[in-house]
């Protein structure tokens, strides 16, 4: 509880850890607001109903508080005059400010009577896209420390973030991000593509970082390294050099 | 969404675009074409005409007099991805299941290619801008571009708005050179442009109305005049495949015995995930193309 887990990929697409989240939460009973920027709310349904677990029920049911961000993207840029009162969260593709996704996120996991949900988790897919729509990367910082004050300490729920991260990038702004989360984060996996290339039976290597520097006087991080393989229903994890495939 | 870098003359880029296109037309689908660069009119003129099955033998006769049979079958065939249609599995040994075949030597004919609507968007013709949409700050060729594919999608109801239509059918959207300056984007004139997002922006717009609608959309930019390579890498997350093209003209590789039968590399950066927790990776990564009179082909 209260912890800050941070998803990351480079040379790979990391998109099945924000799956395995998502219906983790939802399985554990947890009230989940997910934050869907890139893909459409029927591209999640799909794989989660794979993983065992119906989204549209979910939502029907309160537990599950999705924003689908091309959707309301498209409501914003296409849609009728929006109200005063109700800034749309995709508001800082005009003006460069996360508040109102911050208030978003807030209102979505309050406490509401009635619920009976075990622990609030915020879930963002993924924060590399805020930069792409003119946010600062002080911006989303700033949004990202006001979601954890929110939901990690006042509520004592989750926060699961994915980020992109390219070696040799020269994206700085994202590096500047990336970077200042880790430092952040109680928990980091990074799933990384194989140096040597595309393989067919290890599709990549995750590293399970676990920060006990933080909140500990403990000095080292815990690390730990897998290699994977992703299959239609499941990921399969093993020691490295140790796939099915070489045994 | 698909995006092409372009290959540095942008010959082979623009082939590919046009075979886009033209597999639209035999599929019987709409069209949208816009540019900044050649008329739609004209590039719609020279557009690829099909093979049919039965001269489909022989011209392969004569252009893979070398190739044993074998070999020709593993040709990779390009995928396309349609919303809400199931993906189609291209089997190795049947290559005329999927797609169609054409012949680059000869136009398609003009009846053809008025067997099916098309819409186009010309940034030097288009009326003076009235925005009905929130441009965000978007460079304003972008934003019109936005509002017309907007209007063609509602207007003709790819995302299932008219009741009334019992046939649904697929739009497809092609789109030249964006990012080029005669977009209006400085982002291929400089490492640091004055506006950093207006192509992201846009290409994230674009994203949620193909979601929204029977559309699917290439894109061809001239990616080796983008210096800022932070843009290219953001312009990667937003799409769904991203396909590389390098010619040999003018490089070293041009004399490599390596690819003496061949014009250039094709790079596949990114392939789609959608809708699953695996996506569809072909053995080899290791792909070159050769254009010779009558057939691209990628092997």
């Amino acid at each position: 509880q209260g912890k800050f887990t941070l998803l990351r990929d480079t040379r790979t697409d990391g998109s099945f850890l924000v799956h395995h989240f998502l219906s983790f939460y939802l399985r554990a009973g947890c009230k989940v607001c997910f934050v869907a920027l890139l893909q459409s709310f029927s591209h999640y349904n799909i794989v989660a109903q794979k993983l065992g677990v119906s989204l549209a029920a979910a939502k029907e049911r309160g537990q599950l508080i999705f924003l689908e961000g091309l959707k309301s993207c498209l409501d914003l840029v296409f849609g009728e005059e929006e109200q005063p009162g109700q800034p749309s969260p995709l508001q800082f593709l005009s003006t460069s400010d996360l508040r109102a996704l911050f208030d978003f996120v807030r209102v979505s996991l309050a406490p509401a009577d009635g619920d009976s949900w075990k622990g609030p988790v915020l879930l963002v897919d993924d924060l590399s896209v805020l930069l792409s729509l003119g946010a600062a990367p002080v911006a989303v910082l700033d949004f990202i420390h006001y979601c954890r004050v929110s939901v990690c300490c006042q509520l004592k729920g989750n926060v699961v973030v994915l980020v992109h991260s390219n070696e040799d990038s020269e994206d700085e702004e994202n590096e500047l991000v990336v970077n200042s989360l880790c430092h952040h984060s109680d928990l980091i996996l990074w799933a990384e593509g194989l140096a040597t290339g595309f393989c067919k039976d290890v599709h990549g290597q995750i590293k399970i970082i676990k920060r006990l520097s933080l909140r500990q006087a403990v000095e080292q991080d815990l690390v730990q390294i897998y290699q994977y393989k992703i299959q239609d229903r499941n990921v399969t994890f093993f020691a490295r050099g140790l796939s099915a495939a070489v045994l | 969404l698909v995006f092409t870098e372009e290959d540095k003359y942008g010959l082979y880029s623009n082939l590919l675009f046009k075979y886009f296109l033209a597999e639209g037309i035999v599929c019987g689908h709409d069209l949208f074409v816009a540019s900044a660069k050649e008329h739609p009119d004209n590039i719609l003129k020279e557009l690829p005409a099909p093979l049919l099955d039965d001269t489909y033998g022989k011209e392969l006769g004569d252009e893979a007099a070398a190739v044993k049979s074998e070999d020709f079958q593993d040709s990779m065939k390009i995928a396309w991805r349609y919303q809400n249609l199931p993906k189609m599995e291209a089997s190795p040994t049947t290559y005329t299941k999927f797609g169609h075949y054409y012949d680059v030597s000869k136009k398609m004919s003009p009846e053809l290619c008025q067997s099916v609507k098309w819409h186009s968007f010309y940034l030097h013709e288009e009326l003076p801008f009235e925005p009905k949409m929130k441009t965000c700050n978007m460079n304003s060729g972008y934003a019109r571009l936005l509002q017309s594919i907007q209007r063609i999608i509602s207007q003709e109801g790819f995302d299932g708005s008219d009741p009334q239509k019992k046939q649904r059918n697929v739009l497809r959207i092609g789109i030249q050179s964006l990012g080029s300056i005669l977009w209006g984007d400085d982002v291929c004139c400089s490492d640091t442009p004055e506006d950093t997002h207006s192509l992201t922006k846009f290409l994230y717009v674009l994203r949620g109305l193909l979601r929204k609608s029977l559309s699917a959309c290439i894109i061809t930019v001239p990616a080796h005049l983008i210096q800022n390579k932070a843009i290219m890498e953001r312009v990667t997350n937003l799409s769904d495949m991203v396909v590389g093209l390098e010619s040999f003209i003018g490089s070293e590789r041009e004399t490599n015995p390596l690819y003496k039968d061949y014009h250039g590399l094709v790079h596949v950066h990114q392939i789609p995930r959608l809708n699953s927790l695996i996506c569809d990776v072909s053995d080899t990564k290791d792909l070159a193309f050769r254009l010779k009179r009558k057939l691209f082909t990628i092997e």
